[in-house]
Order: C-alpha cells, then structure tokens, then sequence
C-alpha cells in the first residue's frame, strides 16, 4: 500500500515535476549560459566572456534605470503600506457600511494594468486631466505630470497607491487577529488609544507588515506594463525602469545577451533585498508562538 | 465565523472568515461601554474620513463611465460634469465599428481571445495544480518535501529573470503567433501559489473519510474526485477567479508572442485602440470601461472568495 502511495504520489506530482523542468529549472540554466553569449536571432550566439557582465556597469542607462526603479520602490513602497494600513484601522473599527467601504477601496485593484494606465493617462493630462482641475480649483499650480522629469515617478506612485486594496485587506486580516484581551489589558493600564496602537497593533501586525513589505518590493522592481504604455521610459528616462530596459534590449535591440545580463542583475538584486529583509526582520517582526 | 458577524453587528459576513479561528470571544466593544460622548465623536470623524477616501479612491473608475457618455466636446468642459449634459450613449456602439478585421468588429475578435486564453488556462491552472497539492498534502512518498520547496522557491523567483530564455524556448518550440506561451505551462502547476493555497486547504481537510476509502481499496484519483474537490469548493472557487484574473489582465506574455491582431487579447487590443484613438477620450474610455466590467462583475459576485484569498496569502506568510 505504501508503495502504491509512493506510485501515486509521483504520478499525482508529475504536472509539477514536468512544468519545474521545463518551465523553470531550464529556462534559469539557459538564461546562465545566455549571459556569457553576444547573440541578435540572426548569426548564431558567440561566446564573449564576462563582457555583458562589465557593460552592465559602462552602460549609463543602467545607472538610470536603478535609479528610477529604487526611487519607484523605496519611496512608493512605504507609502503604500502606509495608506494600506490607515484604511484598514478605519475599516477595523466596525463603521457601519464597512463592506461598501471595502469594496470602494478595492476595486481599483480589480481594474486590468491596462486599462488604469489607459486611465491613469488621462486622469495626468496636463490640460484637461481631472487631476490638474483639482489642484486648479485648490489654487495650485498645475503640474505637467507625465512630462515633466521631476513629476514623472510620483505620478507613477499615486498610481500605485490607487491599487493597494489587497495589501489593506491583508492588514485588516492581520488587525483582526490581534486577541481584543491585550487591548483590555492595556486601557485597564491606563494607556491611550495612540499608545495603544503604538505598543500593541504595532508589534502584533508586525509579521503582516513584514510580508506586505517583502512582497511589494519584489512586485515593485518589476514595474513595466504602466511605464511601457503611459510613458514609454520617458520624460527624459524619468521612468525607464529595469524591466522596461530589459525589455527594449531583448525585444527591440535583440541583444539576448545582454537582456539576460540585466534580468539577472535584477535577480541578484531583488533576491539582495529579500535577504537583507529577512535579516533585518529578527529585530522588529514579533513572531507569535500562534498557529499560522 | 458566528463571531465575526456578531462584532461587526449588521450585514457584514463576507469578511475575516479566514482569521475568525484566532478571535477571542467577543466582547462587549470597549467603546460601548463608557465614555459615549468621546467615542462618538472619533467614529464620527472616522467616517468622514471613510466618505472623502471613498470618494477619492473612486474617482478614476466614476471618470471612466461619465467620460465614456460623453460628447467629444464634453471632456474639455471645466469643472468637470459628473452627469453629461447630453447623455451620449453612442461611444458603445461606436466600438463595434472601429478596428475591423475581416468585417468583424477588433473587439469581439479581442474579447474571444481573452476569454479562449483564461479559460483554458484556468482550467489548467486547477486540473494541475489540484493533483499537484493532493499529491504534496495526502500521499506519503520519499521526494515529496524536496519538491514542495521547489514549488515554493518558484514563487520567490522573479518571472522576469527567465523572461527571454522563456521567449526562445517559444520560439524554438515554434508556438510564436499562437495561443500556446499564454496556455500550455499553466497545464503543468507551473504557479507554486495554487500549489501552496491548495495544499493549506487541503490539509485543513478531516482525514477520515480519506481513510475509510481507502481502506475500502479506493484509489487516489477516486478519494481525490469523489470526496476532496467537493469538498474544496471554496478553494478551487478562490484558485479560479485568482487565476482567471490574471490571465485576464496579462499584457507582457502576449505582448511577447503574438503578432497578428486577430489574436489579440483585450489587454493588447486596449493598446492598439489607444493607439489609433488617442484623442478620443469618450470612445476609449468606453473601451476600458467594457475590459474592466468582466473583472468587476466578478468581483462583486465573489467577493468573499477574493477576501478570503488575499488573507490566506497574507496569513500564510506569518
């Protein structure tokens, strides 16, 4: 019987098994060997060394696109989690009319990457975008958002911040799993409601944080859809981020080379990043001895 | 779940399903008790807080469907008009007209692929990822575990990093210009988060049943079909709508291997019609708002699956 479970078993995982070979294990070994190779589709790949590896670090757009890419992410990241966790304390206090809220703050999350750039675009227009009318109407300058370098990528934040409903939801999941006794016991103490929040929701939420941080960052370096319709890398490289480089050296350029150098700068990078968290985690995620 | 609903009071079922287990026993809200005046005015200025940001979060969407009624000339209107004065109802049917293939309207050609496309995948994505997570979660044999992390290293990795090899994989497999790329790896659980969420439900399962059939000599892919999909419903239900979704909205994949327009999905077709129709702002967001209905529509239908999904994502990274 064991062993016909063993049979089973295998059998029952042989989609995976066949997918992680094919899909995944050879794609990575492929993309190693693509590194070392100069090859444009057309003459057969020759083999050039370390060389894509050095010109990552001659080619200025590279400099560039870190650039943008980390300004996207360390500064709309924490803006995200920010946002996110304010709506869910709102939602946490059980307003009435909770569920039209929710839904409210997570349909933008629903709406296809396409179509919300397609919105977005029209939403910054300098001239007769509503954002603009807006800050008209509160005596502000307009801002030429989308063409103006400087305003470029914190037009491409608010957008994102637009979209944080599921990372809010997580955080509304994690409040509600913070036992209601240590709040008791804190107001019984005498502490404020800010204290409170401070002492309590802050460290028991913690590994939520945790978790929503890790992941956006991963999500966030990998920006392209938005930047690849609405602004094509512009005003002025403003908003060529690492993929959308990536992206016009493999399919436009056809360096495949190349493309696979800077994929796995961004690995390397990304997977950095995610260590570096996780290090960083021991000293401020409280790990509760609860069941996951 | 009882508990939930009784301290959120009214209609509000649909969400913390998922943690319900870790709630305490209600109490009493602590801001009943006591201090009424105080405790008013905060939940007071709580919801104005929720009203303006509900506001806020709901302009581009509100944007979309007043603009899509509009005049050419009604856009350009300052202050904005929320109700359009006329009420134009012909951006709609102007879409059919616009991009035809063949004496086909794009649309229909693009909304025909998006759908062909998810669902196959979909499909795909469950029959695999089901036999998969069963396989990980029930059955006992030597490599299991080995695998399983495998399937959860696939979700750390960023897609991106094999993006070109994948693209010549393609390529040489000669799937360019067919649905294939967008179709075929999701038949083999290429997604080690299907996997993963499956695998939790699954585990959550009483094994008795499991047991006693196969005691009575039941093989696995019986106990599996017979006994654990049904009562997995609101799993597969989550993994379906997660995975539609996504295959809904994809723009990268089929940006990457097709080229003929009548194989476009809507994501690419949406960009071919901004593309031509820059200017026209009431025809294309006419446009975006038919893309994004399907997903809207869905979400409202199964809202509780999708809440339930995200959570378990999140929870699950405790």
């Amino acid at each position: 019987m064991a062993r016909r479970q063993a049979w089973e078993g295998r059998i029952f995982a042989l989609p995976f098994i066949l997918g992680f070979l094919a899909f995944w294990l050879y794609p990575m070994s492929y993309s190693v060997y693509l590194v070392f190779q100069d090859w444009d589709l057309l003459s057969p790949p020759s083999f050039v060394g370390l060389d894509n590896i050095f010109d990552l670090f001659r080619d200025e757009s590279i400099g560039i696109s870190l650039g943008n890419t980390s300004y996207y992410t360390f500064i709309g990241v924490p803006l995200q989690l920010v946002l996110a966790l304010a709506l869910a304390l709102l939602l946490n206090v059980k307003v009435r009319g909770l569920a039209i809220y929710r839904t409210l703050f997570y349909l933008p999350a629903m709406t296809p990457i396409v179509a919300s750039a397609i919105v977005w675009l029209q939403i910054l227009h300098p001239e007769f975008g509503i954002l603009n009318s807006f800050l008209r109407n509160l005596g502000i300058e307009p801002v030429n958002w989308l063409f103006d370098p400087r305003a470029a990528k914190p037009a491409f934040i608010l957008m994102t911040l637009w979209g944080v409903g599921p990372q809010m939801v997580i955080f509304l999941a994690g409040l509600q799993g913070v036992p209601q006794s240590l709040y008791e016991a804190a107001e019984i103490d005498g502490a404020s409601r800010f204290q409170r929040f401070l002492f309590i929701t802050i460290p028991m939420i913690s590994s939520i944080t945790f978790f929503n941080l890790v992941v956006g960052v991963i999500a966030s370096f990998q920006v392209f859809t938005t930047a690849f319709i609405m602004t094509r890398g512009g005003p002025q490289n403003a908003t060529l981020f690492l993929v959308l480089y990536l992206y016009r050296n493999g399919f436009q350029y056809f360096k495949m080379g190349y493309a696979s150098a800077i994929a796995w700068m961004l690995f390397v990078i990304i997977v950095a990043f995610t260590v570096i968290q996780f290090r960083l985690a021991s000293r401020w995620v409280y790990e509760e001895g609860a069941p996951a | 779940m009882k508990k939930v609903r009784r301290l959120d009071g009214t209609a509000m079922t649909a969400h913390a399903d998922t943690s319900s287990a870790r709630q305490p026993e209600p109490k009493p809200s602590r801001r009943a008790r006591g201090r009424l005046g105080r405790g008013f005015s905060v939940r007071s200025l709580i919801h104005v807080c929720l009203l303006a940001l509900g506001f806020v979060f709901s302009i581009p969407l509100l944007w979309v469907i007043t603009t899509s009624f509009k005049g050419q000339g009604g856009i350009f209107t300052y202050p904005i008009e929320w109700i359009p004065d006329p009420i134009v109802w012909s951006n709609y049917p102007r879409l059919l007209n616009v991009l035809t293939f063949s004496g086909w309207p794009g649309i229909v050609f693009f909304f025909r692929n998006t759908f062909f496309i998810s669902i196959l995948a979909t499909v795909g994505t469950l029959v695999s990822s089901i036999l998969v997570a069963y396989s990980f979660a029930r059955l006992q044999w030597p490599e299991r575990n080995f695998l399983f992390s495998l399937s959860l290293a696939t979700m750390m990795l960023p897609s991106v990093v094999i993006l070109i090899p994948t693209f010549l994989l393609f390529r040489d497999l000669k799937w360019l210009n067919t649905f294939m790329p967008m179709i075929v790896p999701f038949w083999f659980a290429v997604q080690g988060f299907y996997i993963f969420l499956l695998r939790q439900f699954f585990l959550g399962l009483p094994a008795e049943l499991e047991e006693a059939a196969r005691i009575d000599g039941a093989n696995s892919l019986r106990i599996l079909w017979g006994i654990v999909v049904p009562l997995s419903r609101p799993a597969i239900v989550t993994v379906s709508i997660f995975s539609f979704l996504q295959h809904y909205n994809e723009f990268l994949s089929p940006l990457l291997y097709l080229n003929a327009v009548e194989k476009f999905p809507m994501a690419l077709g949406m960009r071919m019609f901004q593309g031509t129709y820059t200017n026209d702002w009431p025809l294309m967001m006419a446009a975006t708002a038919t893309f994004i209905l399907p997903t809207i529509c869905l979400f409202l239908m199964a809202q509780r699956h999708f809440i339930q999904g995200i959570q378990l994502t999140g929870l699950a990274g405790r």
